[in-house]
């Protein structure tokens, strides 16, 4: 187990998380909420699930942006919190 | 010491406990939609995280045979063992002796949490898909994706 790659990847993971939770702009929200995905993907590929981490890498950092992306761009950007 | 030990050996385990706290903080606490929708896919995939972590085993590979470890020495030995049939006891030891290095599961990862994470992957997905299009009709309905703007302009159309 590459333990300094897997303490780096779940240190920048909660980083992330609290990023997109925080940004008033939900634009920016959808696309840290993608670097959040694609960093939980790096971690399953170094936990020994490629499958997973294909499944993550297609559905979740793709399909999920853009869904999140659509909805903000036909409603409104802005967030109150 | 001991304090250390037990975080570093279970790192995965805090973090996959501080990163589901954060999203149902979110849930519970954000006033926009999409935010208590973003705070949703965190908290799946904090649980999917749980439960991959369940099945690392260390110097174990990924749960791959190649062709090689199932059938070994495909085209040269099995087919002369099987044809010479009436050699008795000594085909079927040079038989066994072809079955090459056994197969141990210890040097592999353990599949069968991926396996039921992959299906906890589609479902998170189009759990968003749902909460974003219900999301886009309060947007056509009441011009905002504000929940205690939505909630006064009920409370005040009444």
């Amino acid at each position: 187990m590459i333990w300094i790659f897997d303490l780096f990847t779940l240190i920048f993971l909660v980083i992330t998380a609290i990023i997109s939770l925080h940004v008033k702009d939900l634009l920016s929200a959808a696309m840290i909420f993608g670097v959040y995905s694609f960093l939980m993907c790096l971690l399953w590929a170094q936990m020994a699930a490629v499958d997973v981490a294909f499944t993550e890498a297609a559905v979740g950092a793709g399909v999920s942006a853009v869904f999140l992306i659509a909805t903000v761009l036909r409603t409104s950007r802005r967030s109150s919190d | 010491m001991e304090l250390l030990e037990a975080i570093s050996a279970k790192f995965n385990y805090w973090v996959y406990i501080v990163i589901m706290m954060i999203g149902l903080y979110a849930m519970i606490s954000k006033n926009n939609l999409i935010k208590k929708l973003i705070g949703m896919s965190i908290f799946q995939t904090a649980i999917i995280l749980f439960y991959v972590s369940i099945g690392v085993k260390e110097g174990a590979t990924i749960p791959i045979l190649y062709h090689e470890q199932v059938h070994p020495s495909h085209d040269s030995g099995h087919h002369e063992a099987d044809t010479s049939h009436g050699a008795g006891e000594h085909g079927s030891d040079a038989d066994l002796h072809a079955a090459g290095p056994l197969i141990e599961a210890d040097d592999f990862a353990n599949p069968l949490p991926h396996v039921l994470m992959l299906t906890a992957i589609v479902v998170g997905v189009s759990t968003l898909g749902v909460g974003l299009a219900i999301t886009q009709k309060l947007y056509g309905e009441f011009g905002t994706i504000e929940e205690h703007e939505i909630l006064d302009s009920i409370i005040s159309g009444k």
